[in-house]
């Protein structure tokens, strides 16, 4: 053999070698579990310290796929999904109903917030209502970001403008990103504009931001998570066993407890609430 | 600026500390674009050749079929994968979606076109009288075909670094098929979306860096070898 016989016979060698070493690795796929989330839960940091404990804990290998909630609930629908953590309720009821999920249990909340630049040129700080908020914005015509991704933040906003009588599609102070809530939060910060944001997202990104909270606190801006199990009688490759075992993890009291505890050191409050086991009308759905 | 600095401390931080998890998406994205890099150079360089060398009705229009796909967008590569590949998809039974082998995939089908390219213009650059003189040796059709490629190694090796470029830079496809997933699927340019979709600018990038770094190492070995044979 010559040199540059030599030289393609080996690269062969280290291509089998490596896609037979990659494979191993993903033969073990039966005790796999799609979890399709929301990328606040990712963004935040949340799912790094709770997924590996799950992952420990059960033997199941998690497939994080963070998309925003629209997304997550279309793989859903597909069947591409196992189980899903959400937080767009009324999509969510409307998913259910197609038969598409199982055992949907109640998570968590955080909420809602509206931030803004420190010169608030809508003047909408401390407003309390978001429907006077969002009138304000619109009537000043002052730079609206919105995430346009079908996402639970977009689809709790869109919520907001109905109530405010308000179409803001198609207005010029009103733009669509088209991406996740830190990125569309950057984008709000670099052109100075206004946006509606989970407060974990928001807290996790604050310091690079520069942007600060102007309206918070009603009682329509709560943001409330959802696990749910991909219906495994419509899709019969959906692992339906890890979806209870996920889900019986994140209402678990041990994972509560974190989940109650998570932020507190770095922003010196927590990120998100517990909720499992509460009435979702205690929480005024 | 003082982020760019920022950025710059936190990569020798991370470098200098050997942090396992960089490591070990450094060493991912290594893998998977090299694969994707080798699988390409064994159907791009045979196709290439076999397409320069043959003579039929439509050759054209398959060369600038080839050409067209040396732009193929790579999300068009990773929605059609993904389609492909969904468990409920006509390959779903394969199981391999938000693997790296999707991603080994998807990054294939994007270097192939490019190597296959570079590969077609490099073969029909030779001297036309090359191929006539090699066959009046005595060669068989086997040794000229071989012969040819070795003759136009030089070019082929732009070809590499074309394809590999190409792949280990691409994030679209990779963020599709792979999914991001940390510690499996996570590489340089999924980690440095996901960092700036975080606010962590300084992790982004001080992972850029790296990715840069990776980079350079390897087109700076490659292109020794091939200036070390330039013909003078």
């Amino acid at each position: 053999m010559n040199q540059w016989q030599r030289l393609v016979f080996s690269l062969l060698t280290v291509v089998a070698l490596f896609v037979t070493g990659i494979c191993g690795s993903a033969a073990a796929a039966s005790k796999t579990l799609i979890l399709a989330t929301t990328t606040s839960t990712q963004d935040s940091g949340l799912l790094d310290i709770l997924i590996p404990a799950f992952e420990k804990e059960s033997g199941y290998f998690v497939k994080t796929i963070a998309v925003g909630s629209g997304q997550a609930m279309a793989m859903g629908e597909k069947g591409e999904a196992d189980v899903l953590l959400v937080h767009s309720p009324d999509a969510e009821k409307k998913f259910m109903d197609k038969g598409a999920g199982v055992n949907r249990r109640l998570v968590m909340h955080n909420d809602f917030v509206i931030v803004g630049p420190a010169i608030d040129p809508a003047k909408i700080r401390g407003t309390k209502s978001s429907a006077e908020a969002f009138k304000k914005i619109a009537t000043s015509g002052s730079l609206f970001l919105s995430r346009g991704d079908n996402s639970g933040t977009h689809a709790k906003e869109k919520g907001l403008w109905k109530g405010a009588g308000i179409t803001a599609d198609g207005q010029k102070w009103y733009q669509q990103t088209g991406l996740g809530m830190g990125q569309t939060l950057n984008v709000a910060a670099e052109k100075k504009g206004y946006t509606l944001t989970d407060r974990a997202t928001y807290l996790a990104l604050k310091k690079s931001l520069g942007l600060e909270i102007l309206v918070e606190g009603d009682a329509k801006l709560l943001n409330i998570y959802h696990v749910i199990g991909v219906n495994q009688a419509k899709w019969p490759k959906v692992n339906a066993a890890g979806a209870k075992a996920f889900g019986d993890f994140m209402v678990g009291k041990k994972v509560q407890d974190v989940i109650g505890r998570f932020g507190v050191d770095k922003f010196g409050a927590p990120l998100f609430f517990p909720d499992a086991g509460k009435k979702p009308e205690s929480l005024g759905l | 600026m003082e982020l760019i600095l920022e950025g710059i401390a936190k990569a020798v931080a991370l470098l200098t500390s050997l942090d396992r998890e960089v490591m070990a998406i450094t060493w991912l994205s290594l893998k998977v674009s090299g694969s994707a890099t080798l699988i390409s150079l064994l159907l791009g360089i045979s196709g290439g050749t076999a397409l320069a060398l043959s003579d039929f009705r439509g050759k054209r229009l398959l060369v600038s079929l080839v050409n067209t796909g040396m732009a193929l967008p790579p999300v068009v590569v990773g929605l059609f994968v993904s389609i492909f590949f969904w468990r409920n998809g006509p390959l779903g039974f394969a199981e391999i979606l938000y693997t790296p082998v999707a991603m080994i995939i998807a990054q294939a089908i994007i270097a192939t076109p490019i190597v296959m390219g570079i590969t077609v213009a490099s073969i029909q650059n030779l001297p036309p009288n090359l191929r006539l003189q090699i066959l009046a040796l005595g060669a068989t059709r086997g040794q000229m075909v071989w012969l040819l490629v070795r003759e136009a190694r030089l070019p082929l090796l732009a070809g590499v670094m074309a394809g590999f470029g190409g792949v280990i830079s691409e994030v679209g496809a990779s963020i599709m098929v792979g999914g991001n997933i940390k510690g499996y699927t996570r590489v340089l340019t999924t980690a440095t979306v996901m960092e700036t979709g975080r606010g962590n600018f300084d992790v982004a990038i001080a992972l850029s860096l790296i990715l840069l770094l990776l980079c350079f190492a390897i087109n700076y070995l490659l292109t020794r070898i091939q200036q070390r044979e330039r013909p003078r």
